[in-house]
C-alpha cells in the first residue's frame, strides 16, 4: 500500500495584536492510498484549521509556521500557490458543512460544474456538461440532465450536500477531505450521505479525510481515527482499536463520556470542565486540568508521541506522560 | 374527563401534563399583496399556512423523562412552547394538573407559568445580554414571588447556583463572560430558581460538545432526582433520548407517529418512520450496515399529505394509508402507533 497523504509536524499560527496563537501544534499523520481517516475533537480543536492547512489555503492572520505536506510523494507545502491550485479541486477536493461555501446560489448547478473542469481541464462544453450529469449519477441523483438546470435553492438540504459531492469528484480526486458534511443534516439524510462516502471511496479507491466532532459516525465509516484535542493529535490508531479501548485519558473520557443504550438512566461519565481556548493553554499537557490521572509531570512537559499497542495486536499512537517508559525516573 | 377520551395514551398514575388533539397552525400569508393569486381567471386572496402540530395526543406522569424526536421541522419546538402557553393552539386542549389551562386568561395562567418551565438550545440567545446573572435569576424570582424577602432572595439565587454546578462570583458577570456549557448552566438555573414542576427543555445540548452535553445531562438528571421534576425533553440525538427518557414520542410533519416507553421503543419500534429514523443512528464501534431507506424527501408542512402523513415515503403504503388518517392506537407494553399497517397486523 503507498502513501497518498503525509502531514509531518504541520504547524498553523494566528498573528494577532496580543502575539501569536499556535492553533495547530506539530499534528502529524499518514493517509494510504484509498484510506478513510477520522479527524475528530470538539469544537476549537483544530480540526478545520488541518483540513486547510494541508491544501495550503490558511489565510491571514494565520499562516503556516512550520511543518510539511506531502501528496503522492510530493512535497506540496512547498508548493507556490499557482500550482497548488492545481491540485486543489482537482486531485484533493473539499466538502464543508455548508454547501453554499461552494455553490453560487445565482448560477445553475450546470453552470458551476462546468467551470470548475474547465479550470482544470481543457474540454468543450458538452463534454464537461456530460461529465457533470455522470457524476450527479454518481451521487444518485435522479434525472441529472434536467438538474443540471436548476438552481441551488431548488434543492433540499441533503440533495444539496449530494451536489457538493459531485462537484468535488468532477476531477476524480484521490482525496477528499470532508469537513463536517453532515453536520447540518437530519440523521435519515445523514446515514444516506455516509453511504454515500463510502460507496464512491470503495468504488475508485479514493482517500477520505472526514472531519467531524461526531465520533459514532467517524468510527462507522473510517479505517483510522486521529483525535484531536487543543491543536494537537492526541492519539491516532485503527479505528476499532481506538473506539473499543481507547488509551489517552482524553480519548477514554470521551467515549466514556456518550451515551450508548447501556445504564440506562445513570449518570455518564462526564470530563470536568472545558478544552481551553487558545490564549491559555495550560503548560505541559494542555488535558493535565481535565484529567484523572494527572502527575506532576504533566504540568511541566509536552509528552511526545509515543508508540503504543492495543489489545489485539493494533498500533497507534498516544500523546500522554503515562505511556514514556522513562517516565519513573522523574 | 381525560380518561373517557377515545384511544389516549393512558399512564398509571393521573397525569401531570394532557395535550389532547393539539393543533397549530402558523399563518405565513405575509401582507395582503402577497396574498392575491390569479385563480381560474380571477383574483382571489389566498392564504399559506403551514400546520406544525396536527392533533397532538398524550399525557406525560409525574417524574418522566418524556422526550420528543423527530427531524428538524416536524413541530417539536412548536409543540413545546403551544404546551407551555407560548403559542395559543388553533384546537384541541392542554391540561396541567387535571386542570385545562390553555384557555386560561394571562391572569389566571400566572401560577402555572411558575411551575412550568423552559430550557431553550441557544443559551446565547435566551440569556439577556445586558443583564448580569444575579439580575437574570432574581428577576424571576421575584415575579413569582413577591413575597421574598431581598436576603432571601439572595440566597435562593446562590443555592440554585452551586446546585447547577457554577459559582457564586458568576452573579456579578455578564452572560458573555461564559462558555456555552456554563450559559447552559444559568439557563438551567433560572428556569430551577422559581422551583418548578415542570420543565420543557428544548434540545438543551444540541449547542455543546460532547464532555459538555454529558455535564448538562447529569446535571438535568440530577434536578430531576432531587426537586421531583418532570420533562418534556425535545432532542434529534437519538443516543442521548435513549440513555435518559422514560417514553419516548416520534413525531413526523406534525403528527405522533408512536409513543412508547424508551426501552420498548429503542428495542422495538413498530411505526415504519420509527424504524427508519432508529436504523439511522451512527452507532459507535459498530460497522455501517444498512439502514432502511426512505424514498423521497419530507413533504412540507403547507402542503400536508392526503391520510397518512407519512405515506408518500412508507414502503408498506397502500390504498387506505392515502385516504384515511391512522389513529394512535395502543398496542401491547404500552406503545401508541398510528399507522393503518400496524393496526392491520401486516407490518
Ligand atoms: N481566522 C482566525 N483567526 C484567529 N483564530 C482562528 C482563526 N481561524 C481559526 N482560529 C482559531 O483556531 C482554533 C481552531 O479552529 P478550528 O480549526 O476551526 O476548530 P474546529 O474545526 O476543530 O472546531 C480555534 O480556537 C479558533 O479560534
Ligand atoms: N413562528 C413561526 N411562524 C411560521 N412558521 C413556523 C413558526 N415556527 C415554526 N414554524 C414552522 O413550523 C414547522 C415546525 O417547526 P418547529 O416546531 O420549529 O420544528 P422542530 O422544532 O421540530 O425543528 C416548520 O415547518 C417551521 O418552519
Ligand atoms: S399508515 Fe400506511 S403509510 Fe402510514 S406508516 Fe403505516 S403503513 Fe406506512
Ligand atoms: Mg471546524
Ligand atoms: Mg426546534
Amino acid at each position: 500500500m503507498s502513501v497518498l497523504l503525509q502531514v509531518e509536524d504541520l504547524t498553523v499560527n494566528f498573528a494577532l495584536r496580543t502575539g501569536d496563537l499556535t492553533a495547530l501544534n506539530g499534528v502529524s499523520f499518514a493517509l494510504n492510498e484509498g484510506e478513510r481517516l477520522g479527524l475528530v475533537g470538539e469544537s476549537g480543536a483544530g480540526k478545520s484549521v488541518a483540513g486547510f492547512a494541508i491544501i495550503n489555503l490558511i489565510s491571514k492572520p494565520g499562516y503556516i509556521a512550520g511543518g510539511r505536506v506531502l501528496f503522492q510523494g510530493e512535497e506540496i507545502s512547498a508548493l507556490p500557490q499557482e500550482a497548488i491550485r492545481r491540485i486543489r479541486g482537482n486531485r484533493i477536493s473539499m466538502v464543508f458543512q455548508d454547501p453554499m461555501m461552494t455553490l453560487n446560489p445565482v448560477l445553475t448547478i450546470g453552470t458551476q460544474m462546468v467551470e470548475t473542469l474547465q479550470a482544470h481541464r481543457d474540454i468543450g462544453p458538452s463534454e464537461a456538461a456530460a461529465i457533470a450529469a455522470d457524476k450527479l449519477r454518481k451521487v444518485h441523483i435522479p434525472s441529472p440532465e434536467k438538474r443540471l438546470r436548476q438552481y441551488p435553492h431548488e434543492f433540499s438540504g441533503g440533495m444539496r450536500q449530494r451536489i457538493i459531492i459531485a462537484v468535488a469528484l468532477l476531477n476524480d480526486p484521490q482525496l477528499i477531505i470532508a469537513d463536517e458534511p453532515t453536520t447540518a443534516l437530519d440523521v435519515t439524510i445523514q446515514a444516506e450521505i455516509m453511504d454515500l462516502f463510502l460507496e464512491l471511496c470503495e468504488q475508485s479507491r479514493m482517500g477520505l479525510m472526514l472531519i467531524t466532532h461526531d465520533l459514532a459516525v467517524v468510527s462507522e465509516t473510517t479505517e483510522k481515527i486521529a483525535v484531536m484535542y487543543a491543536g494537537k493529535i492526541v492519539e491516532e490508531g485503527r479505528t476499532g482499536d481506538v473506539v473499543r479501548s481507547p488509551r489517552h485519558p482524553y480519548t477514554q473520557g470521551l467515549i466514556a463520556a456518550l451515551p450508548q443504550g447501556e445504564h440506562r438512566g445513570t449518570r455518564l461519565n462526564q470530563i470536568p470542565g472545558t478544552m481551553p481556548t487558545l490564549t491559555r493553554i495550560p503548560p505541559g499537557c494542555s488535558f493535565h486540568p481535565r484529567c484523572p490521572h494527572v502527575m506532576a509531570v504533566c504540568a511541566r512537559r509536552e509528552p511526545a508521541s509515543l508508540p503504543v499497542d492495543y489489545p489485539g495486536g493494533g498500533q497507534g499512537v498516544v500523546a500522554c506522560h503515562l505511556f514514556d517508559p522513562q517516565r519513573h525516573d522523574e | 374527563m381525560m380518561n373517557d377520551m377515545n384511544d389516549a395514551p393512558s399512564a398509571q398514575t393521573p397525569p401531570i401534563l394532557s395535550v389532547r388533539a393539539l393543533s397549530k397552525v402558523f399563518d405565513i400569508s405575509g401582507g395582503l399583496l402577497d396574498q392575491l393569486a390569479l385563480k381560474d381567471g380571477r383574483l382571489r386572496r389566498v392564504k399559506t399556512t403551514v400546520k406544525a402540530l396536527n392533533r397532538v395526543t398524550f399525557d406525560i406522569a409525574p417524574g418522566e423523562t418524556f422526550s420528543v424526536v423527530g427531524e428538524s421541522g416536524c413541530g417539536k419546538s412548536t409543540l413545546g412552547r403551544t404546551v407551555i402557553g407560548l403559542y395559543p393552539p388553533n384546537g384541541g386542549e392542554v391540561y396541567y394538573g387535571g386542570q385545562r389551562i390553555d384557555v386560561l386568561s394571562p391572569r389566571q395562567m400566572l401560577p402555572f407559568r411558575r411551575r412550568m418551565q423552559m430550557v431553550f438550545q441557544d443559551p446565547y440567545a435566551s440569556l439577556n445580554p445586558r443583564k448580569r446573572v444575579a439580575a437574570i435569576l432574581e428577576e424571576p424570582l421575584r415575579f413569582h414571588h413577591p413575597e421574598l424577602t431581598a436576603r432571601e432572595v439572595g440566597d435562593r439565587v446562590k443555592e440554585v447556583m452551586e446546585q447547577v454546578g457554577g459559582d457564586v462570583q458568576w452573579l456579578t458577570r455578564l452572560p458573555h463572560e461564559f462558555s456555552g456549557g456554563q450559559r447552559q448552566r444559568i439557563s438551567i438555573a433560572r428556569a430551577l430558581v422559581v422551583d418548578p414542576e415542570f420543565i420543557v427543555a428544548d434540545e438543551p445540548i444540541s449547542a455543546l460538545d460532547v464532555s459538555i452535553q454529558a455535564q448538562i445531562l447529569n446535571l438535568m438528571m440530577d434536578a430531576r432526582e432531587q426537586r421531583g421534576l418532570t420533562y418534556m425533553f425535545i432532542a434529534h440525538d437519538l443516543s442521548v433520548v435513549a440513555h435518559i427518557s422514560t417514553r419516548v414520542a416520534v413525531m413526523y410533519l406534525g403528527s405522533l407517529c408512536e409513543v412508547a416507553p424508551a426501552e420498548t421503543l429503542f428495542a422495538a419500534p413498530r411505526h415504519p418512520y420509527t424504524q427508519a429514523l432508529l436504523s439511522a443512528i451512527p452507532r459507535l464501534g459498530k460497522k455501517k450496515s444498512g439502514h432502511v431507506r426512505l424514498k423521497g424527501e419530507v413533504p412540507t408542512p403547507i402542503h400536508l399529505p392526503t391520510g397518512c402523513v407519512f405515506h408518500g415515503r412508507c414502503r408498506y403504503a397502500d390504498e387506505r394509508c392515502v385516504r384515511e388518517i391512522p389513529e394512535l392506537l395502543e398496542k401491547d407494553g404500552g406503545t401508541h402507533v398510528a399507522c393503518h399497517g400496524v393496526a392491520e397486523e401486516r407490518i
